[in-house]
């Protein structure tokens, strides 16, 4: 699954162009670990695109190179055609108006001692360097609303008064009041209760409509996922397995590990599972050769060790990084029923 | 004759203080378990399983003890009455626990060995050069690479799920019968989440344990679980076999947590179905029943009379008065107004 290459990369209306994208930590005893390894996707214009893969795969770590959180270390980051990578400060953050961001966890993201309002009105503020109009003010309390919060009632409170939910709710508005083009979400409701998560999900979707947003949606969830993303972007190791439609990717997955993953969630009949080589996901610091995820794959041989796989197109729109497809990938008698 | 249950709880409730006031994070909640069997708890956050888990282990926070009037026995005996020399070597041996996160439950600067080796040696008097060769069995026995090298690690040098497997070895290191195992996969990665349960299991069988496992997961519950009890506020509202709760056909507190999850086999963009509002304030509970505010079928009665547990079917309690209606009547007005989960459902392809 060492998948790098750029097969994957469409023409049309593309908003988010990523090429080639290296992150480099490096550590203390001088050693480095590449945490995003060569990683090329797109996103069109209304498209919501999600990164699923465990800890450590480079996910989040990806999500933030785009937005330049830091920048990255190697590779091309498009916004609409304009590259972000090497933009001044006052560049920067232009395109960070465009580009907002709603995280994981929704209390620790929002400053306790403020109130609502002023959390939301904050980018605005920042933006004009001057107090907020009162067009502008209007705007913070139509986002508030727009989110399913009352004005009048939240406007004037602080985080800690909020549950979960409502902090995630008046994180989306903070984002969205700025009126971006691109929203993107990193586990924003891993921390939630299931009732909470499908509330979330909704008001995603429908600002989504609202404010013709284009999203890409970081998640280890596959149900969540499947329930918001036009495309899927499995990623293993810093290295991508499959990009394609999500329908297509979870349906008939075409590279192992996808097909594993699906088949390691609990819904799934454990008697109908494919094979899992056991084990957990290896150092970072030092992967395996050839194809990183050869340690743990059923269908691994001798070419698997020595060369990297480059991502391919597996059939129109689904493309994946292993030297085994062309055979139809099946595991075992697995289906993805649950 | 049934024979003795290995765990019967009956009417166990927990008070809690904060500030000055006393909350029942668990309330009234019975239920018996029988050995080899495995039992699941689901809820959401501040249901009060967790709790629940805590006071059948004896290991309540400071601020909250078991109320008067509950009881649990383990094989017929009071456990609150075991005589003290009896009682030290009762929990952690007969009823162990399994928590959530591995890396706090491990104590980060005492080697794997160490940890595993005080339990053996206090409650089972092994000799340390017998502690450890058993330890080391342990550490095999759950799947752990070179077991001997293990002891002599600290935890840190372990990953989440070599950690987990570590803390499920200690849980089984004194034969226990009963296992609790409080969100035991909820830190981990899915393949590896899958590799737990799959031990769990394997070790079920092999040693006839019976389990509790708590999850807020319903899905994995119901996979890995023969009977279910749903939480809510404290109180148990649902309480059947695994595939008769997962059907949704019981409380409406579980249909609508069904409908919120999103399903694989769904196609994308498809719509959920949230359940408005939020669980109730335990310093304020409603006067009737509890999911009253946020329930689609609630009625006046509903809002004024708190709904018991009672048999809608047969091995099938639901403490909701218009379930119970329907129940007499005919049909489930669940059945009725919900829409078919498996509606949704794609065909798979068998790959």
């Amino acid at each position: 699954m060492a998948g790098s290459g750029t097969a994957a990369l469409r023409d049309g209306d593309v908003v988010l162009r990523i090429e080639d994208l290296v992150v480099d930590y490096p550590l203390d005893d001088g050693q480095v670990l590449r945490a995003v390894d060569h990683v090329s996707f797109d996103v069109r214009r209304g498209e919501t695109v999600s990164i699923v893969g465990e800890s450590g795969c480079g996910k989040s770590t990806t999500a933030r190179a785009i937005l330049q959180l830091p920048p990255p270390d190697g590779g091309s980051v498009q916004l609409d055609g304009g590259e972000i990578t090497a933009l001044s400060k006052s560049g920067t953050r232009a395109m960070r108006q465009r580009m907002q961001m709603v995280f994981q966890n929704p209390i620790a993201s929002l400053n306790p001692r403020r109130r609502v309002r002023d959390i939301v009105g904050e980018g605005l503020a920042i933006r004009s360097g001057k107090r907020l109009t009162d067009a502008e003010k209007a705007r913070v309390d139509e986002t508030l609303d727009a989110v399913g919060l009352d004005p009048e009632s939240a406007g004037e409170r602080r985080p800690h008064e909020f549950s979960g939910g409502q902090c995630q709710r008046i994180s989306i508005a903070r984002a969205l009041v700025m009126d971006p083009e691109v929203l993107v979400c990193d586990e924003p409701v891993s921390a939630l209760d299931v009732s909470v998560q499908a509330q979330i999900l909704n008001l995603i979707e429908d600002m989504k409509d609202r404010y013709a947003l284009t999203i890409l949606f970081i998640s280890h969830d596959l149900s969540v996922v499947k329930n918001v993303s036009d495309r899927v972007v499995v990623m293993y190791l810093g290295k991508i397995c499959e990009i394609g439609p999500v329908d297509a990717v979870f349906h008939s997955p075409a590279h192992p590990y996808t097909r594993i993953l699906i088949d390691s969630m609990p819904e799934v009949d454990p008697d109908s599972r494919a094979e899992l080589i056991p084990g957990d996901v290896p150092s970072p610091l030092n992967p395996p050769s050839g194809c990183r995820f050869r340690t743990r794959c059923p269908r691994a041989d001798e070419r698997c060790r020595e060369e990297a796989p480059v991502i391919r197109a597996f059939e129109p729109d689904h493309f994946v990084a292993c030297h085994h497809v062309g055979v139809p990938v099946s595991l075992g008698p697995a289906s993805a029923q649950v | 004759m049934e024979p003795t249950p290995l765990l019967d709880v009956v009417d166990q409730t927990v008070d809690l203080v904060t500030g000055d006031q006393t909350i029942q994070p668990v309330r009234s909640v019975s239920f018996q378990l029988r050995r080899g069997e495995t039992f699941g708890i689901v809820g959401e956050s501040g249901s009060g399983k967790s709790m629940l888990a805590k006071s059948l282990m004896h290991i309540l926070p400071d601020n909250a003890r078991v109320a008067a009037g509950s009881s649990v026995r383990y094989d017929g005996r009071r456990v609150d009455e075991l005589p003290s020399r009896e009682a030290r070597h009762f929990w952690g041996t007969k009823m162990a626990m399994v928590f959530q996160d591995p890396m706090t439950t491990l104590n980060p600067v005492r080697t794997i060995g160490a940890q595993m080796t005080d339990p053996l040696r206090y409650h089972l008097k092994l000799s340390r050069s017998a502690a450890r060769e058993r330890a080391a069995d342990l550490l095999a026995r759950v799947g752990l690479s070179e077991p001997k090298r293990r002891l002599g690690q600290h935890p840190h040098e372990l990953s989440g799920g070599m950690r987990q497997r570590v803390v499920i070895a200690m849980a089984l290191s004194c034969d226990p019968e009963l296992v609790i195992a409080d969100e035991p996969t909820t830190a981990l990665d899915v393949t590896v989440q899958r590799q737990i349960l799959d031990l769990l299991a394997d070790l079920r069988a092999e040693r006839d344990l019976a389990m509790v496992l708590i999850s807020h997961d319903l899905g994995l519950v119901s996979r890995h679980t023969d009977r279910v009890a749903v939480m809510y506020a404290g109180r148990f509202v649902e309480h059947a076999a695994s595939a008769a709760v997962f059907a949704g056909e019981g409380h409406p507190y579980t249909a609508a947590l069904l409908d919120s999850m999103p399903r694989f086999d769904a196609p994308s963009h498809t719509r959920l179905r949230s359940i408005e509002g939020r669980p109730p304030d335990l310093r304020a509970l409603p006067a009737g029943c509890s999911f009253a505010p946020r329930c689609r079928y609630a009625d006046d009665r509903c809002r004024q009379e708190r709904p018991r547990l009672l048999p809608v079917g047969p091995g099938h309690d639901v403490a909701c008065h218009r379930t119970e209606e329907a129940a007499a009547g005919a049909g489930t007005v669940l059945a009725l107004g919900r829409d078919d989960p498996h509606e949704l459902s794609i065909e798979q392809e068998v790959g």
